[in-house]
């Protein structure tokens, strides 16, 4: 049933009569995505609505497709987005950014040689005083947007996508906002003697 | 207002990050555009984080595309397998 090209997918899902092309699509989706989420507690009413949306989704996407890789794959791929983006969305809708960033208040911290396993008390100075320099950069380099999602992330554990929504912006924009917060600090860490390499030698084995 | 301070198991996780930083990286867009061939290069076997290295490096930085290429690897080889 999928033994179409990629030239027949679409041109059989753009015809007035693409009845079948339409159900072979579905019957597809609704396979690769109880594959996809199995373990994840969904139901059949859920895998449902995720079909119907991705096969709408892919309808209206048909003009991006550029053929790169098998249609279904590139079909499966979209499903895969829209069922996880709901799934998400579903779990961390109860958790504000608030709520989760105040969980670790700066009362809270602990210093870190109590929970460092480095063996040798050298090691541990040295590596004391690596993080407290650390914090101290995020501290002074990061802007507080640059400052929070990267707590959300590396600490709340929130997905790219939650954490976005609740800052009024996409998740590639977040990837590269990110991305720009590390650049940062990698760059006030070379202004102060520190290369990458020192770095990952220094907490690589931690 | 009290500012949240990272827990030293983040400070490591960010050291890391931050020492493993390059000046190019592709965002979510980019991979998400590339995922569909990356994951059947994969799945023939192929050495896809060499043919397509930014989406390699980029899947091992972003926790969101990972969960999604590997639930894509998981339902394509649904379609190989007997109904």
């Amino acid at each position: 049933m999928s033994d179409r090209t990629n030239l027949e997918w679409r041109e059989a899902l753009l015809s007035p009569q693409a009845d079948t092309a339409l159900t072979d699509l579905r019957a597809i989706l609704l396979r690769g995505l109880r594959y996809a989420l199995a373990g994840r507690g969904v139901t059949e009413s859920d895998l449902e609505d995720f079909t119907q949306d991705a096969l709408l989704k892919v309808l209206r996407e048909l003009a991006s497709f550029r053929g790169e890789a098998r249609f279904t794959t590139w079909a499966q791929k979209v499903a895969v987005r829209v069922a996880l983006t709901e799934l998400r969305r579903r779990r961390w809708r109860d958790v504000s950014l608030q709520d989760l960033l105040a969980e670790h208040e700066e009362s809270d911290f602990t210093p870190a040689v109590l929970t460092d396993k480095a063996p040798d008390p050298g090691q541990i100075a040295v590596r004391t005083m690596m993080m407290e320099k650390i914090q101290r950069i995020i501290a002074e380099e990061l802007t507080d947007r640059q400052r929070q999602a990267m707590m959300a992330v590396m600490q709340g554990g929130m997905p790219l996508q939650e954490v976005a929504q609740r800052m009024g912006t996409n998740r590639n924009a977040l990837y590269k906002l990110l991305h720009d917060a590390r650049q940062r600090l990698q760059g006030r860490m070379m202004r102060e003697g520190l290369s990458p390499d020192e770095m990952l030698a220094m907490f690589s084995e931690a | 207002m009290k500012r949240t301070m990272p827990k030293p198991d983040t400070i490591r996780k960010m050291a890391q990050m931050i020492a493993a930083t390059r000046p190019v990286e592709i965002g979510c867009d980019e991979c998400f555009e590339k995922l569909d061939r990356f994951a059947e290069l994969h799945l023939a076997g192929k050495n896809a984080a060499e043919a397509m290295p930014l989406v390699q490096d980029h899947l091992d930085r972003c926790g969101d595309c990972r969960e999604e290429f590997e639930a894509l690897l998981a339902a394509l080889k649904a379609e190989t397998e007997d109904a």
